[in-house]
């Protein structure tokens, strides 16, 4: 407990678990503020980042009401109407813009870091370096797509709860549940995304590992119903059981979205896979983090 | 009569060595290059599946027989839309060329051009051919590959060889009247030193308005007929309406006559912006 006075003797070792969740905790904190420090240093450029992640979204929801004037279903009998489906979107971009603001810039920095052998001061640090890598930069402008998201399904959920043939009734329990599982899916595209970064310790440079991790996120932005049919089903079940993005929007969205009853009898099982996947991805992460980290050979002149 | 033909002789060479330059230093990472062509095609799975629901959901048709069909365009003419708006933006795609003039715009370097017997705009062209040559060299293999695993979707078939031709000829029309569009936005660089939000702005309305998103039959009034008289269209959806016969075929020559006044007419502007620009430019040290 003397280790806040003094700082010298602490400096060494690594921090014990139980002090260790206030001390991560400011550091988070730290790593915010700074982000948004600079972030305000450049006030025209942050608005005009925000700007346009908010008009690549609005472009998005003109599509589909586009495509909503000439279907009124996202594939039949699937429950996926136009308001149904903007729910979903909007859980997509939540989640999106999370591991958009937290994640993304830390891993393209990673790789960065690797290449210069910028990492040897992370690895320097007091400090569980996962944790310092994983948090260090935040693009607050990557927030504004939250937002967007957030009225976007205020505004559907009104229009569920108020239609006139069989509304949406909205039960407390979500309220505690798709947060959970906003926080589940999340979990899930970090680990991928970190892993994939990781790997750069072995590939040396992994910029088409980018390009994958966009590719691979594209199947998660559609409700999984459209992949079951023919080949479809191949790819459902990769991207639900071996990597598992389908589960990271449709759990928590078809919870929001869909009545809470009846139920298809494979949902409960699917919900309670979502946060073992998410445990597992995280501990996978983890352990390939640790692997990657014990083959790293400094890159220093 | 020999002086003219010497003239010419020295021009070519230079334009033979400037392409042969930009070639070389496209096909570096040609590896990398091929799996990044193949894996852009990923997104196309997403959406044939995407659409495979949601025709699923679009009323059937009256009449007994007839497929179901969404603005006119059946399933698998939907993917086959994706398929050709991939091929189309393969030619009037240019990434990088607008912020490249306005860049040296900003940072003096258009002064190489003022004093070397180059000219800019003819430089940045030869240097796009070499960059899509390259590019075509690589790429053709990937796209061959697709078309092939997705010929199913190409259920009416070659079209005959007047379309097929005209086809060919709107695909190198919107390879350079992308590329004459994007030297435009670029040479406004000469009047705002900085023109990222202006690019930006095109780039959105490119995606949208050109048919890259969605077959531009299906916008509502009066959005329909605004695109038809906005150039963005022969960028994406032009070439592919025409490859599945959705533009009539009486008016497929009037449509290429109407894309080439449009290219004359960025030509022209072109030319005219960097000549007023150019009265504007002041280089500095160097």
């Amino acid at each position: 407990m003397s280790s806040a006075s003094e700082p010298s003797a602490n400096a060494g070792k690594r921090v014990s678990k139980s002090e260790g969740l206030a001390y991560y905790w400011q550091v988070i904190l730290a790593f915010a503020q700074n982000s948004l420090i600079r972030d305000m240093t450049f006030r025209t450029n942050f608005l005009l980042e925000c700007v346009s992640s908010i008009s690549w979204t609005m472009m998005n929801v003109g599509f589909y009401l586009i495509v909503f004037t000439h279907a009124n279903s996202i594939g039949a009998a699937t429950g996926w109407g136009k308001y149904e489906f903007f729910v979903f979107m909007a859980t997509t971009w939540i989640i999106n813009s999370l591991v958009e603001t937290f994640f993304m810039p830390n891993a393209e920095e990673f790789s960065e870091l690797i290449r210069t052998g910028g990492l040897d001061f992370a690895l320097l640090k007091p400090i569980d370096t996962q944790f310092l890598i994983s948090f260090r930069k935040m693009d607050w402008s990557s927030l504004s797509n939250f937002v967007m998201a957030l009225i976007l399904l205020g505004v559907s959920l009104w229009q569920l709860a108020h239609r006139d043939e069989n509304p949406l009734q909205v039960h407390f329990s979500m309220l505690f549940f798709y947060p959970l599982y906003v926080l589940c899916g999340v979990a899930i595209l970090y680990s991928l995304t970190i892993t994939l970064s990781a790997t750069s310790i072995w590939l040396g440079r992994n910029q088409t590992l980018y390009d994958f991790w966009f590719y691979i996120t594209n199947f998660s932005r559609y409700p999984m119903e459209i992949y079951q049919r023919g080949w479809g089903m191949a790819l459902w079940g990769t991207f639900t059981f071996v990597i598992p993005v389908l589960v990271v929007v449709n759990v928590p969205a078809r919870l929001l979205a869909q009545p809470l009853h009846p139920r298809a009898w494979w949902e409960w099982p699917l919900a309670g896979f979502t946060i073992f996947a998410a445990i597992f991805s995280l501990m996978a992460s983890r352990w390939v983090f640790q692997r990657a980290l014990s083959s790293y050979r400094s890159a220093s002149s | 009569m020999t002086a003219l033909a010497n003239e010419l002789n020295a021009r070519m060479l230079t334009w033979w060595v400037i392409l042969r330059i930009a070639l070389e230093e496209r096909l570096v990472y040609r590896g990398d290059f091929a799996l990044g062509t193949l894996m852009r095609f990923l997104p196309i799975v997403t959406q044939i599946f995407l659409w495979w629901a949601i025709f699923e959901s679009v009323p059937a048709p009256s009449g007994e027989g007839q497929a179901k069909a969404l603005v006119g365009y059946s399933f698998p003419d939907m993917v086959a839309y994706y398929l050709l708006t991939m091929l189309g933006r393969a030619f009037s795609s240019m990434p990088g060329l607008a912020s490249g003039v306005a860049r040296q715009i900003r940072e003096g370097e258009v002064k190489k051009y003022l004093t070397q017997p180059v000219d800019l705009i003819g430089f940045l062209l030869l240097g796009r051919v070499a960059h899509k040559l390259a590019y075509y060299s690589v790429a053709t293999l990937p796209f061959a590959l697709v078309f092939f695993l997705c010929r199913g979707y190409f259920s009416g078939g070659m079209p005959d060889a007047y379309t097929l031709s005209i086809f060919i000829a709107t695909l190198m029309l919107s390879f350079l009247l992308g590329f004459f569009m994007e030297v435009c936005l670029g040479l406004v660089g000469f009047w705002f030193l900085e023109v990222s939000s202006l690019l930006f702005v095109y780039m959105l309305f490119n995606f949208f308005l050109s048919g890259h998103m969605f077959p531009l039959d299906m916008l509502p009034e009066p959005w329909r007929s605004i695109v038809e008289y906005i150039p963005l269209k022969y960028l994406a959806y032009h070439p592919a309406a025409i490859f599945l016969g959705k533009i009539p075929r009486d008016q497929l020559l009037f449509e290429l006559t109407i894309e080439v006044a449009w290219l004359i007419f960025f030509i022209f502007l072109a030319r005219w912006m960097y000549a007023r620009g150019l009265k504007r430019y002041s280089g500095y040290g160097g």
